[in-house]
């Protein structure tokens, strides 16, 4: 394919693309993503297989998508024209869907989707309740295009949005619009990305560069991933329209090396798009230039921070540096540097095409548009969604999601991952945007949402998250090194049942030396889902200091596994299982388990037919308190 | 385990390294972590002789490539299992019992996070998060995830190997 030297070229093609598209074409769009793990890759093997076998490869195609967002049922496909949804379906269904469906068009009841909760069946995308109420800007073509072909971006307005900044816009009004839009940071921080990109370009230099950050480390969060994955392009175009914005003409995506799909399909992307001429020299014959570098990160939290991600660029550990100087006017290799997340990019093209009055008309009053969530946890549907801001919790968690499996009691949401916090159920009617969230004691943050169910121990929690940003500390600064590892000390202490009353207000004076004095971010946000969860579960941490009781049976202290005598049968499952052999009893008789050996690791639980091994804190209670009295 | 690195150690062939430099530029320190992290493709992980060669390569101190190199998690120094178990370690999966699988794993492999069994066919890493929440709770050996775990069935999957 020749280069394209202008925006006619583009749009020839555009046309010449569309044509060629036969909209009533049967096709299959198959993830080949996330569902790989559910064998996507052997039913997308076989169903080439099948239609090669019957001679049908010309008339019915296979594409290969991105993520569609639904991973709970995965893997998922949906048969087009029609718009027919199948999910969690096996290599055996194949020549089935073939025969009845791909070429009679015929349903099978089988694979379509049910609600867990009303029974009622859903066959089309388009009603499944899991996508009824999402609004997709972010994830427009994810799970629509196959994200290893340029073209299909292109059929899809694919690269117009820069052609029209580049050709009918000034820098300047582009900023305007994006400023216009209401689009704040998507990574975490919610910044006004226009204003960013407008004190770049205010900055002075004749070297500027533009960094994507995909560096998405919060646990609990997948939704960069998925754009990497399933429409690169969207990326690419955002980092495009942004260089020209502020000037800039080599930019860098820093992408985790844990996602090898994203990387792989981003560098494909990049090279497809230099192909064409859409990167590059003289882009389209505008005068503009980009060269984009893919660089891997090698796993650190901390270089999701701005200034630490261009210590690593630039070759050094990933550590922060004192803001201000800003990356804008003193960033990599101390040029102006405008650093956008994954998100924020993917908004931008939708922008500029469809204007900021429209994006703005999505969302609330101070937070526009839509966000994006990586929905998990205690949930049925787990997946991705993406949402207009100002949607209620409870809208998210028990419409979209489903609600709660196993007709467990819902207890919190964790939004926001290492930085966030705990949001308990008077929350849920919250309207989620940036600042109800924070005044609710979370944030936003990169989009990570866990749901947390009556089994889950909010005292471990924050424990884990202290964890797990006491180990990503890059030990820098002393307030986030020390003090990280002082409050998780405290947090171990009290889920191991040695807790002091006088703890709540040693951690409530080390998280705000810790927020007020670290150097960056990961510090200054720390202490959050400890103090969310003292705020709004203050009963789970003092039953765990005074009566040494983990009511939700995690902090293995603090909680005994027995047999229920009346329940057991003596299947002798349990005895044959336990790791410790600490299990006794004769066959058909009820068994028992020896506390003092049992190490609670919950094989005995897991492995009952007859639900007779029970986890309790009764008898440790009653123990601790006929102790307590005889002193 | 110590006779095995030893082992390692002295089979290490580091003309290897002199096909790698050629697509990477000499003096340029901003490639020090894409060559660490080619080094570690190369050999499986990075070693003292491997870190001088590319500190001599981009005329740098060995100080600072041991220093970033020990700086982020990708890296490692000794050399790992043929098949390199992965158990994850997010939000997700934590809600979800991961403790307990890394910890049943500990005990079925008789080696803790972060070790290699004596006869090097496992290694045993734990990882942040898999970004499939979804499969939660998540480990991967080698390049296959195995999802929805319980201690039992991931007995099972070791098995396989």
């Amino acid at each position: 394919m020749e280069k394209l030297k202008k925006p006619d070229d583009l749009e020839a093609l555009r046309k010449s693309l569309i044509e060629a598209y036969d909209l009533n074409k049967t096709r299959v769009r198959i993830c080949m993503t996330g569902c790989r793990a559910y064998g996507a890759i052997e039913i997308r093997d076989a169903l080439k297989a099948e239609l090669e076998k019957l001679g049908l490869t010309d008339k019915i195609e296979v594409v290969e998508t991105g993520c569609h967002g639904f991973c709970a049922v995965a893997p998922v496909m949906v048969v087009e024209p029609q718009g027919i949804f199948y999910h969690s379906m096996k290599v055996e269904d194949v020549p089935e869907i073939v025969s009845e469906t791909l070429v009679k068009g015929n349903i099978i009841d089988r694979l379509v989707y049910e609600s867990p909760i009303t029974g009622e069946k859903f066959p089309y995308e388009k009603d499944v309740p899991f996508y009824k109420d999402q609004v997709k800007v972010v994830f427009r073509n994810c799970g629509k295009i196959n994200p290893r072909d340029i073209m299909e971006y292109i059929a899809r307005d694919g690269y117009s949005a820069m052609a029209k900044s580049y050709f009918s816009m000034k820098p300047e009004e582009v900023i305007e619009t994006v400023k216009a839009s209401g689009l704040r940071g998507r990574g975490g921080a919610g910044f006004p990305a226009g204003m960013k990109w407008g004190f770049a370009r205010a900055a002075k230099g004749d070297k500027k560069y533009i960094i994507c950050n995909a560096d998405e480390g919060d646990p609990g969060a997948f939704m960069d991933r998925a754009v990497l994955e399933g429409d690169p392009h969207t990326v690419l175009e955002g980092m495009l329209i942004a260089a020209y914005a502020i000037g800039a003409d080599e930019a860098y995506i820093y992408v985790r090396a844990e996602y090898p799909i994203a990387v792989e399909h981003v560098k494909l992307a990049v090279k497809q798009a230099e192909e064409l001429g859409l990167l590059g020299d003289n882009i389209l014959g505008s005068g503009v230039s980009l060269q984009i570098h893919v660089k891997e990160g090698a796993g650190a939290f901390v270089c999701g921070e701005e200034t630490a991600l261009m210590a690593s660029i630039e070759g050094r550990r990933g550590m922060p540096n004192m803001r201000p100087p800003f990356p804008a006017n003193s960033g990599l290799w101390k040029k102006p540097t405008n650093i956008n997340n994954v998100e924020t990019f993917a908004n931008v093209a939708p922008i500029i095409l469809k204007g900021a009055e429209w994006y703005a008309s999505m969302g609330t009053e101070r937070s526009k548009g839509t966000k994006a969530f990586a929905l998990a946890g205690k949930v049925n549907h787990t997946g991705l969604i993406e949402v207009p801001m100002g949607i209620t919790l409870r809208k998210i968690v028990f419409d979209i999601g489903g609600g709660i499996p196993d007709g467990k009691e819902f207890k919190a949401v964790q939004i926001g991952g290492p930085s966030g916090g705990c949001l308990p159920s008077q929350h849920l009617d919250v309207p989620i945007d940036y600042d109800s969230l924070v005044a609710a004691g979370a944030i936003v943050g990169s989009g990570g949402m866990i749901v947390m169910d009556e089994e889950t121990c909010m005292v471990d929690t924050a424990r884990y998250f202290m964890n797990f940003v006491q180990s990503e500390s890059c030990g820098k600064c002393v307030p986030c090194r020390v003090g990280t590892r002082r409050m998780l000390e405290i947090l171990t202490r009290i889920t191991e049942g040695k807790g002091k009353e006088s703890d709540f207000d040693v951690l409530a004076e080390i998280a705000a030396s810790v927020k007020v004095s670290s150097l960056c971010a990961l510090g200054q946000t720390a202490p959050n889902p400890v103090l969310s969860t003292i705020r709004y579960f203050r009963d789970e941490y003092e039953s765990h200091i005074t009566d040494s009781c983990c009511t939700a049976h995690v902090c293995t202290e603090l909680f005994e596994f027995r047999i229920d005598a009346e329940k057991c049968t003596g299947c002798g499952l349990c005895k044959k299982n336990c790791p410790q052999e600490c299990i006794s009893g004769d066959r058909r008789k009820p068994h028992e388990i020896d506390p003092e050996l049992c190490i609670k690791c919950g094989v005995c639980f897991e492995v009952c037919p007859f639900d007779a091994v029970l986890k309790t804190h009764e008898h440790l209670y009653k123990k601790r308190l006929s102790a307590v009295e005889a002193l | 385990m110590e006779t095995a690195e030893k082992l390692n150690e002295t089979q290490l062939d580091l003309t290897k390294l002199d096909k790698m430099f050629e697509d990477f530029e000499e003096g340029n320190e901003s490639l020090l972590i894409p060559l660490l992290q080619a080094a570690q493709e190369l050999y499986g992980y990075l070693s003292v002789p491997v870190l001088e060669r590319i500190a001599k390569y981009l005329h740098i101190p060995l100080s600072r490539v041991y220093g970033v190199a020990t700086f982020f998690a990708q890296f490692r120094f000794k050399p790992t299992g043929r098949n390199i178990v992965r158990i994850c370690r997010g939000t997700a999966c934590h809600v979800r019992g991961s403790k307990n699988i890394q910890e049943a794993l500990e005990r079925a492999l008789k080696i803790k996070a972060g070790d290699v069994t004596p006869d090097l066919k496992f290694g045993l890493e734990t990882v942040a998060c898999l970004g499939t929440c979804f499969l939660a709770p998540v480990m991967m050996i080698n390049e296959s995830y195995y999802g929805k775990l319980t201690t039992k069935k991931m007995q099972d999957i070791l098995k396989q190997y």
